[in-house]
């Protein structure tokens, strides 16, 4: 097994843990109510995906940063697998709640769009990963060239939509949500200044008017 | 002030013999089985025939109390930290006997009373729940609140260093929790101050010594482990309304036409809910206590005073 393999696969179980916990959970819970996820199942499950696809979505976030950090290639190279993981949790957070809260309801699901604004801004960052997601494979990055990477600055919105959506969610209690925000912060903080660092450098670097 | 007293509704049309009966024995087959099991085909004021009563594990392991923490389980997980004995209940304002009593001292003599009630968290879940407690009039009338007490406001226990929710960086909630009733609301007889629940004496987690059970309004009015009673003739800004105005109201009736921006309070989730076999349900105006209730709010927009 070469480097890169062995290495996704590492980040492979790492990344699908929790949904092995919470498969386990189920299936405690479908022998005997009450047994896997408490009283409130249907709340124990979407609550449990929607704060792992914003931790995993937090980590994709950092790959960059982290291989620019490290010197890593295997991190580099390992940044989709991390989106798409991302990506999944997030599906499995809108299927649940789709399923338990609405029972397949599309009318709950559109008015639920229209009247609670939390709602409307998580399916707005859903939708940016959507397109994000379609287009991760290396086709799309070949036919969409410099679009591409414009296309998947997405992530700079969707992320912080999918914290408004958790800021407008929460009541009271607001701790893990500022360390949410303290993290995406920092990560986005890094980006801005190497990027106003590279605009100086690319000022410098022109030839001066003779 | 005119306060419109409601007709009487006699305790054994609340809760039924039959009902009470089935009870215990639900209560027996539910300590065994460890399930739920109907209370039975009894028609009667509140209670529907298919309510089943919550089992007690689940009602005393899983409700907000956001003085322990803002999880479900933190109460039952850190409520042991507070001391209730000795309680002291400062009541003050407009009435004529006010001052300082301990909480034995008000309920002396006092006859406790088994309701089973059904439970609505503003969250969208509820619960079928057989309290002891004393119809809330019974224990204001003590105090002899004078005719401009229009409103009377309940506070509970302010103790950071036995209640952990209290000192937590992140809480954006000024203490103390306050809840008001209008006097006409808290004179009602289904209105009861709850000293026990499941037959036993009301665990801290529950708001022990006294809470407050309102049964056709929104859970969070039902303030718990309470320390202040003030009668006053304005209207108390509770705490949930302090917080959110555009979310909750004084009266925070039970009501599923009127949206909330978090939650549809359309349908709720009877606990124990399962994940396969959902136990949904619509939602009844005033929790299904119209019948004796809705005559409080005659004439007013419901959706404006929500």
């Amino acid at each position: 097994m070469s480097g890169i393999t062995r290495f996704k696969a590492c980040l492979v179980v790492a990344l699908g843990a929790p949904l092995a916990w919470l498969a386990w959970r189920i299936s405690l819970e479908a022998q005997a109510p009450g047994s896997g996820l408490g009283a409130d199942p249907a709340e124990a499950v979407v609550h449990f995906l929607g704060e792992w696809s914003l931790i995993v979505l937090l980590a994709a976030f950092a790959v960059t940063p982290l291989r620019r950090l490290t010197g890593s290639q295997l991190l580099g190279r390992s940044r989709r697998l991390v989106g798409l993981f991302a990506f999944a949790y997030v599906c499995l957070h809108i299927l649940s709640y789709t399923a338990f809260y609405l029972e397949f309801s599309l009318a709950a699901l559109f008015e639920d769009f229209i009247e609670r604004p939390y709602i409307t801004a998580g399916m707005a960052a859903f939708a940016f990963l959507f397109v994000m997601a379609l287009t991760s494979t290396r086709g799309w990055q070949r036919r969409l060239r410099q679009r591409w990477r414009t296309l998947h600055r997405g992530i700079y919105l969707a992320l912080p939509l999918a914290l408004v959506h958790l800021w407008w969610l929460t009541r009271d209690g607001f701790g893990e949500l500022l360390v949410f925000t303290a993290v995406f912060l920092v990560l986005a903080a890094e980006r801005l200044y190497r990027w106003r660092a590279g605009l100086s450098r690319a000022r410098a670097a022109q030839p001066p008017l003779s | 002030m005119l306060i419109k007293q409601p007709p009487d509704i006699p305790g054994s049309e609340i809760t039924s013999e039959q009902a009470f009966l089935n009870r215990r024995q639900f209560m027996k087959q539910g300590a065994i089985l460890g399930a739920g099991v109907g209370i039975g085909g009894t028609a009667q004021a509140g209670l529907q025939a298919d309510d089943e009563v919550t089992p007690e594990a689940i009602v005393t392991s899983y409700n907000n109390f956001y003085e322990f923490g803002t999880d479900k389980s933190d109460p039952a997980k850190y409520a042991h930290e507070m001391t209730i004995d000795p309680w002291t209940v400062e009541v003050s304002g407009k009435a004529k006997k006010t001052g300082k009593f301990a909480f034995e001292d008000i309920i002396k003599g006092l006859d406790v009373e088994e309701r089973i009630y059904r439970f609505r968290c503003v969250e969208a879940w509820s619960m079928v729940v057989p309290w002891n407690g004393i119809p809330l009039k019974k224990i204001l009338e003590q105090f002899e609140p004078s005719g401009d007490a229009k409103f009377v406001e309940f506070r509970t226990l302010v103790r950071p260093a036995e209640m952990r929710g209290q000192r937590g960086l992140f809480s954006s909630i000024d203490w103390p929790y306050l809840e008001g009733l209008r006097m006409d609301e808290a004179y009602h007889p289904l209105t009861l101050m709850v000293t026990g629940v499941f037959g036993k004496d009301l665990p801290n987690q529950n708001g022990a010594p006294w809470r407050l059970m309102v049964p056709w309004k929104y859970g969070f009015k039902s303030v718990k482990s309470i320390v202040s009673i003030r009668f006053t003739d304005r209207q108390p800004r509770n705490t949930w309304q302090a917080l959110q105005p555009s979310e909750y109201g004084f009266y925070a009736n039970v009501n599923p036409e009127v949206s909330h921006p978090r939650w549809s309070q359309a349908r709720e989730r009877r606990l124990p809910s399962s994940l396969f076999a959902p136990n949904w349900r619509p939602t009844l105006p005033f929790n299904g206590y119209a019948d004796e209730v809705a005559d409080l709010y005659a004439g007013m927009d419901l959706s404006k005073f929500y």
